[in-house]
């Protein structure tokens, strides 16, 4: 790795060692618990399902609502999963370490904030298209739904990474989670499902996606300082 | 050189220590002793930067540890009293990782060595929740075995759950540490003899 990295920096290569390794880290032990990614993924396929048949077979009200519905099924799918992010490792005294890692703390972040994504953003991305068939969703609302969720999933994994740093160690910190991150999702939810429902009209939907891509880029910059002071203040 | 001067600790609203001062020089030991909840863990957090103190100010060659940051991270391996094992991983995937994170770039080879040496020979490749106490701990002193080695160890209570012929391994390490230059602060409980130039004892009890 050193030497692949010879044309770098010294410090850029190890700082891209260290983020390498965080996300290896996560992403290998998800990989050993399946069944929390899957359950994950199985909450949002079935969150979505159930509304068709709470509310009837009627196709223009089904996809009405659909884009509000997706977005609200991705929100819940995505913070069911946040409890998990620093907890067993504060649990197993491995988030010490990790915060004692010889490179800034946000970059550790960034690493557990990509692995969360790669676990629990990116599936439910991909299965995304599929639950929308169910809406009846026409092709171009599809295409931007997966573009929203593409754009919108990383910034859940971000804001909600603020959250779980602040409730590491503290009691009964899943029920706090959503008190502190569902209220900063709401602009995730406002614009990737409008961005949705402008497709669904007829209408352009690059506004849309455009202030979601800004929210990201913005949230890339922010969060990561957010959550390392956060984590440093709940390990004191 | 880890200078420490009128270092004081608050736990809750409870004063644990105050007033702790001492230095660690190349070779030096210091054996923090005291009883339960007298503030050993704290001091060793402290002494790491995880704990802000609430008085005094510990210095690395002369420069405050919050001023130097990574500077001093690279410098120091700290054990806690937790293992910081990740239970679904393997010994030696717990070790790989843990090392690559603080950019010790080790081969598998080495970590396979260094497990060998804390006797788990046989038993990298099973995931930790496996093992016992003993062996898990086993694993994350391991990681002082690998190369390079930090200059200034923070062990809190490394003992613990150990068998004898382990004590004796880990004590061999830390006198071999020492004579290089190295420097240690541990606390245990258990009396065990290691032999160093120049060792200290701070007692915590008020």
């Amino acid at each position: 790795m050193s030497k692949l990295c010879g044309w770098m920096p010294e410090d850029a290569g190890e700082m891209m060692q260290t983020l390498r390794y965080v996300v290896f880290r996560d992403v290998l032990l998800a990989m050993r618990r399946r069944a929390d990614v899957a359950t994950t993924l199985f909450f949002f396929v079935i969150v979505a399902s159930l509304f068709p048949l709470g509310v009837g077979p009627e196709p223009k009200l089904l996809r009405a609502m659909a884009p509000g519905i997706l977005w609200v099924a991705a929100l819940l799918a995505s913070m069911l999963s946040l409890g998990r992010l620093f907890a067993e490792d504060y649990a197993d005294g491995s988030l010490e370490q990790l915060v004692l890692v010889p490179e800034p703390l946000a970059l550790v972040v960034i690493g557990k904030v990509v692995a969360h994504w790669l676990v629990s953003g990116l599936p439910l991305v991909l299965i995304s298209p599929v639950i929308a068939l169910q809406f009846d969703l026409p092709r171009d609302a599809i295409v931007t739904l997966l573009l929203a969720l593409l754009l919108g999933t990383p910034l859940l994994s971000l804001i909600g990474a603020i959250g779980a740093a602040l409730t590491v160690g503290v009691r009964g910190g899943g029920v706090l989670i959503s008190l502190l991150v569902l209220p900063l999702y709401v602009p995730v939810l406002i614009f990737g499902a409008g961005a949705v429902d402008a497709s669904a009209m007829g209408m352009d939907a690059s506004g849309h996606l455009s202030i979601l891509g800004a929210l990201l880029l913005l949230g890339m910059v922010l969060a990561p300082w957010a959550t390392a002071a956060a984590l440093r203040i709940s390990l004191e | 050189m880890l200078e420490v001067s009128s270092l004081g600790c608050l736990r809750g609203e409870r004063r644990l220590f105050a007033g702790v001062s001492f230095s660690l020089r190349p070779g030096g030991l210091i054996w923090i002793q005291g009883g339960n909840g007298s503030g050993k863990t704290t001091l060793l957090r402290t002494l790491c930067g995880l704990t802000h103190a609430m008085a005094g100010e510990v210095r690395w060659s002369g420069t405050p540890i919050q001023l130097l940051g990574e500077e001093y991270r690279r410098e120091l391996t700290y054990i806690g009293h937790a293992n910081g094992l990740k239970e679904d991983l393997s010994a030696q995937e717990n070790l790989l990782v843990a090392a690559h994170l603080v950019g010790q770039p080790v081969s598998r080879a080495e970590v396979a060595g260094a497990l060998q040496g804390s006797g788990l020979a046989g038993r990298e490749h099973l995931a930790v929740k496996f093992l016992s106490q003993g062996q898990r701990r086993r694993v994350t002193l391991a990681r002082l075995r690998l190369m390079p080695p930090r200059t200034l160890w923070l062990l809190d209570e490394p003992f613990n759950a150990l068998d004898t012929h382990a004590v004796a391994g880990m004590r061999k390490i830390m006198e071999n540490h020492l004579s290089q230059g190295g420097m240690i602060a541990l606390t245990t409980h258990q009396d065990v003899a290691i032999q160093a130039a120049d060792v200290q004892t701070l007692r915590l009890d008020a």
